[in-house]
């Protein structure tokens, strides 16, 4: 197969940046897209110029550090799939492929099509855990958890963090990402006990680092490549609004 | 309560709260509506109705009030959401899961003022405000019949119904969704609701021009 | 034959008190001193992240290191299938004592003992603190810890969350290294990499790294550094593991005079998706709890092999009776739950056989059709679901309804860093956790049990045994980094770096990368023999040379860039992959991973020499050029009877 390939290049996170065109040719439709850009980094080394630089690192699509925005969707035209898990076969001969880092101001570009997710960090360490040591707590069976719980529980803990979610919402919002943490500990007994504190801080935190709202748009949902529902969008709403209506 | 406000969450509380207040003002306004298609009397009682409960009354500026609010904080978040991604995508959006609507709320909000001017305008001004003023207003089942005989009012109306019917279908289950009333069994439901909600109120106010311009009424 | 450079430091008295007589013997360092106290971590996998967390709960002043853009990118995330402990909530009469024996069995007896006990006894802890944290691990309907069973073990053990347990144990220790870098105790260096250790007087004091988004080379100063950087599996190219998992933190720990302990080891996972093309980068690993309810066959004719190469026929068009279910007719106890290492083996016999099922000849199939008989579709989607999909989504294949094809791939390295029972190597002040270092698993590591040590040594065992050295640290002050050490340490990794730079040759670093892993697959891969790995040495050695005049690193170093972060990461994968050959080349015997072909019984299964081998080959790096001196600690087995490992009956 064939590709014309439109790539953002941008030197570091001050310069400016833009679109530079280059042709693949004969890659086969089992290759998965990013041994597509290996072929062409491949060939741009040994003509002299410069790679293009890109995140990734498990390509089994776990680790949420691929993060690219292909023809106008993030992880590009295929359902519940990081990049590193898109095939060339998605794509058709000859097609043109634009390749856009993600967009968001709490996301700076580092280089190319990479960037730094620190707000994501920022948010969790503003609250996303239950503040147990080591050592010194109960047995595993001590507190049942009922399964349903467990499972809604493990369905938004599924995500990875690679933040196609607020590089897909039209606003920019995290909100599934932070209702993803929120509700999987909101789930659990354990996570129950500093679930208002949790949820507030949270969201503090998110507005700070320039985060946009939500307003429903179910994009983040669609684009999620392990389809966490935005129902728990409405658990974090839920969480956090009981808990400030307390205060 | 402290700061709720301020928070993304509190702002679009007041936004979900507001619509909701507003899509009720809207159910009453669409049944006022169609007696008219009943009877030319009962469309008049209904209006005296209007003019002159006490309780109508107060909630009149409460309306208003729902309004402003509404539309003031759309434009707080819209501008805010709009800052959080200051370099903008050259391939926009190709998600095909969310809905038009929800991509445009801003935008239909928009039109659903613009038209509101023109309508207050119209009816409005002409009809409660002139009793509240202490005049005797026009009478409201011959400015219906004189308006919609035209038919650029009626296009113009259709076009306004047909905004907001896509401004509800999303915003109705959005509001219950931002409070929190809302899980993964009840979105499809809320959102069945929601477009239902939406299309009895929008074919209960076409309705209105349609009939008059087809010449139904008396 | 005991060697001084190699003081183990096992306690002494019965295996089972051990543990707590030694942890009622070292010493413990008081609040007010931690808080002098300065430790650095290199990585953020389940080892970095529960160590770091943990220390800093203490007290101790952390400083973490990672190469990714977060902590919680480290390739522990990726471990699908459970994490063993041995709590006997199943009732099947599991204890302490048969996690123990399974372990040092799996790995074919060549791990320590006591070693082993301690991570079977603190395994129960783990589940514990990983259901505090709120792991949602999976339950039944009481609301009970649920359990599967993974290879190697005859009862059920695992605990999981659905095929996601690595990642679900990673953010629960990633939440609590959250919680400490929040309350300051712990700072966290994201994009930075180690590139060289600093010692002072002997003992580990700092590092030196690199800001991989500035190119920045930065000192960081400590009481005492910690290695937690994973395994060097990718010395092959091609692995399970991440594309950014690397040796290189070891490998300079080695060069500065840290003992690196039986290369040889590394584990070749049975289930992964065969290679499809020269295009390649990565492999891909089917969880091994499929192979719970999958079973793995060729088939019985080799005409059926040929029309399924030129795809005349499907897999599940063959019937039932011209299948050859190889590992259950092989191993009937055991069945298709033997050993990895048992497993791996085995495919690759029926496929040197000419059984091979896919045009490259090198897969088997792993099937459902009897799990989907026997439990419903249902049943199967609900506990393989992702990987299901995952497999779909690479392949283009149904494995509802076709077979997966499989073949072994590289996925775990269970040699590295020695380290004694305190966890600490062979240079005061350096210690080595999880996969990083050699110590638990011998020959062979079991499936969920990387889990269970890394997050054994990083929750409950680093936390004490590091204390016992920090206790004579009180009285030393903050590292200088102004130290001469610091200088030197530094100027040296600069020339390195510009030395790479200045080569500008020819060939891309992944191209020479790629002709490492072919060497290594093909002389120091499944199966290894005397002239395969000598000739590996010779290729090795030729490979390197190649690297150094060859290898061309476009951008400048002074950014990011990350075809200089691989040049330096091979530089150092060429280093491990001499080791590995030579280490392999020295033990003469089969066992657990490693198989001599010269050394193997008439069935074809592993063949230990005990007499000569029972022990742990630790080799000293002697410069540039020299060969590698070897130091044997012996493996003494006071409990366990060294017996031929058994799946057959």
């Amino acid at each position: 197969m064939n590709f014309k390939l439109k790539i953002w290049r941008q030197k570091n996170n001050k310069s400016k940046g833009r679109f530079e065109n280059y042709t693949i040719e004969n890659v086969s439709s089992d290759t998965s897209f990013l041994e597509m850009l290996d072929i062409l980094n491949d060939q741009l080394i040994c003509t002299g110029q410069e790679p293009v630089a890109f995140d990734h690192d498990c390509r089994e699509g776990i680790c949420g550090m691929c993060s690219l925005y292909i023809n106008g969707r993030a992880h590009g035209p295929d359902d519940e799939v990081t990049t590193c898990q898109l095939h060339m076969r998605k794509f058709k001969d000859g097609d043109t492929i634009t390749i856009e880092p993600w967009r968001s101001g709490a996301f700076p570009v580092v280089k190319d099509l990479v960037v730094n997710r620190y707000a994501f960090d920022q948010i969790l360490q503003s609250g996303g855990f239950i503040s147990v040591n080591t050592g010194g707590v109960p047995d595993g069976n001590a507190i049942p958890v009922g399964k349903e719980d467990a499972d809604e529980s493990m369905d938004a803990a599924a995500c990875i963090g690679c933040g196609a979610c607020v590089a897909t919402c039209k606003n920019g919002s995290a909100m599934l990402f932070v209702s993803a943490r929120v509700s999987s500990l909101a789930k659990l007994p354990q996570g129950k006990i500093e679930a208002k504190r949790r949820a507030k801080a949270m969201v503090a935190k998110m507005d700070e680092l320039g985060f946009g709202g939500c307003t429903n748009t179910q994009a983040c949902e669609a684009e999620c490549p392990k389809a966490i529902s935005i129902s728990h969008i409405a658990r974090l709403n839920r969480e956090f609004l009981c808990a400030k209506l307390q205060d | 309560m402290s700061n709720i406000f301020s928070s993304s969450i509190g702002k679009k509380l007041i936004m979900s709260l507001s619509g909701l207040f507003l899509v009720t003002f809207l159910l009453l306004h669409v049944s006022i509506n169609l007696t008219a298609l009943f009877s030319r009397e009962a469309y008049e009682a209904a209006c005296a109705f209007m003019d002159t409960n006490i309780f109508i009354q107060i909630m009149v500026p409460v309306l208003a009030l729902g309004f402003v609010i509404h539309i003031l904080f759309s434009i707080i978040i819209t501008l805010k959401n709009r800052n959080a991604r200051p370099v903008k995508y050259a391939v926009g959006n190709n998600t095909e899961a969310s809905s038009w609507a929800a991509k445009n709320m801003f935008v239909l909000g928009l039109i659903v003022i613009g038209f509101l001017g023109l309508h207050l305008t119209h009816f409005w001004a002409k009809m409660q405000l002139q009793h509240f003023l202490g005049h005797h207003g026009e009478n409201a089942y011959e400015l219906l019949t004189r308006l919609f005989g035209q038919w650029y009012y009626c296009a113009i109306y259709v076009v306004w119904i047909i905004a907001l019917y896509f401004h509800i279908s999303h915003g109705f289950w959005s509001a219950f969704q931002t409070l929190g009333l809302n899980n993964s069994k009840w979105i499809p439901r809320l959102q069945l609701i929601a477009k239902l909600y939406a299309i009895v109120v929008a074919l209960g106010f076409i309705s209105i021009p349609v009939y008059f311009w087809f010449g139904l009424g008396q | 034959m005991s060697d001084n450079k190699l003081q183990s430091q096992i306690p002494d008295g019965p295996l089972a008190e051990k543990w707590t007589r030694h942890k009622a013997n070292i010493k413990v360092v008081s609040p007010a001193n931690k808080r002098k106290l300065e430790i650095i971590v290199i990585g953020t996998g389940l080892g970095g992240a529960s160590a770091a967390a943990s220390l800093g709960e203490l007290g101790y002043n952390v400083k973490i290191f990672c190469i990714s853009d977060s902590p919680r990118r480290a390739h522990s995330i990726a471990a699908q299938g459970g994490i063993n402990a041995a709590k006997n909530y199943q009732n099947d009469n599991d204890s302490v004592y048969r996690l123990f024996y399974d372990t040092i069995k799996g790995g074919d007896y060549r791990s320590r003992e006591a070693n082993v006990y301690r991570l079977a006894e603190v395994s129960r802890n783990i589940i514990d603190q990983c259901v505090a944290q709120g792991v949602p691990f999976a339950r039944d309907y009481g609301g009970m810890l649920d359990n599967r069973s993974f290879g190697g073990a005859q009862v059920s053990r695992t605990f999981y969350a659905r095929g996601q347990t690595g990642q679900q144990l990673l953010l629960g220790a990633y939440a609590a290294l959250n919680r400490q870098i929040a309350k300051g105790s712990v700072k966290s260096y994201t994009r930075h990499e180690m590139l060289d250790l600093v010692l002072i007087d002997g003992k580990a004091k700092g590092i030196i790294a690199r800001n991989l988004e500035t190119g920045e080379i930065e000192r960081h100063g400590a009481h005492a550094v910690v290695i937690a950087s994973g395994g060097y599996g990718n010395v092959f190219f091609l692995s399970t593991n991440a594309m950014n998992s690397n040796g290189s933190a070891a490998i300079q720990c080695y060069k500065h005079g840290a003992l690196f302990a039986n290369p040889c080891f590394a584990q070749i996972h049975p289930t992964c998706i065969p290679v499809h093309g020269d295009q390649q980068s990565k492999l891909t690993l089917m969880s091994e709890s499929l192979r719970n309810d999958g079973r793995i066959w060729v088939p019985k004719n080799i005409e059926d092999v040929e029309k399924l190469r030129k795809k005349q026929i499907k897999p599940s068009q063959i019937p039932e009776e011209e299948r050859d279910y190889y590992l259950e007719r092989r191993y009937p106890a055991f069945g298709n739950l033997v050993p990895r290492d048992v497993a791996s083996r085995a495919a690759k016999e029926r496929c040197d056989a000419g059984f091979g099922v896919n045009e490259t000849g090198l897969a088997v199939f792993l099937d459902f059709s009897t799990a989907i008989q026997r439990l419903g579709k249902k049943v199967i989607s609900e506990r393989y679901g992702n990987l299901f999909q995952m497999y779909e989504k690479i392949t283009d294949v149904d494995p509802y309804k076709e077979p997966m094809t499989i073949y072994p791939a590289i996925h775990y390295t269970m040699g590295g860093i020695w380290v004694d029972y305190n966890l600490m190597t062979t240079i005061p002040g350096l210690y080595s956790i999880g996969e990083a270092n050699f110590s638990d698993h011998g020959g062979n590591r079991l499936g969920a049990s990387a889990l269970m040590q890394g997050l054994a040594d990083g929750y409950f065992v680093l936390p004490y045994t590091i204390g016992n050295y920090l206790a004579g640290e009180i009285q030393t002050p903050k590292t200088d980094t102004n130290h001469e050490a610091f200088d030197k340490t530094e100027k040296e990794v600069k020339e390195k770096i510009n030395k790479i730079f200045n080569i500008k040759g020819k060939q891309p670093v992944d191209a020479l990368h790629k002709k490492l892993g072919r060497i290594m697959w093909e002389y120091v891969g499944m199966a290894r023999n005397e002239k395969g790995l000598k000739k590996a040495l010779e290729s090795i050695k030729e490979l390197r040379k190649e690297f150094w005049s060859d290898v061309l690193v476009p951008g400048e170093n002074t950014e990011f860039n990350q075809e200089l972060e691989k040049a330096v990461r091979l530089a150092d994968f060429i280093e491990i992959g001499e080791l590995m050959a030579l280490d392999a080349l020295n033990r003469k015997e089969s066992c657990g991973g490693h198989f001599r072909e010269e050394m193997q019984t008439e069935d074809g299964e592993t063949k230990r020499d005990d007499k000569n081998f029972s022990y742990v080959a630790a080799w000293e790096y002697k410069g540039e050029g020299e060969t590698p001196q070897l130091h044997k600690e012996p493996l003494v087995y006071e409990t366990v009877h060294l017996s031929t490992r058994n799946y057959k009956d």
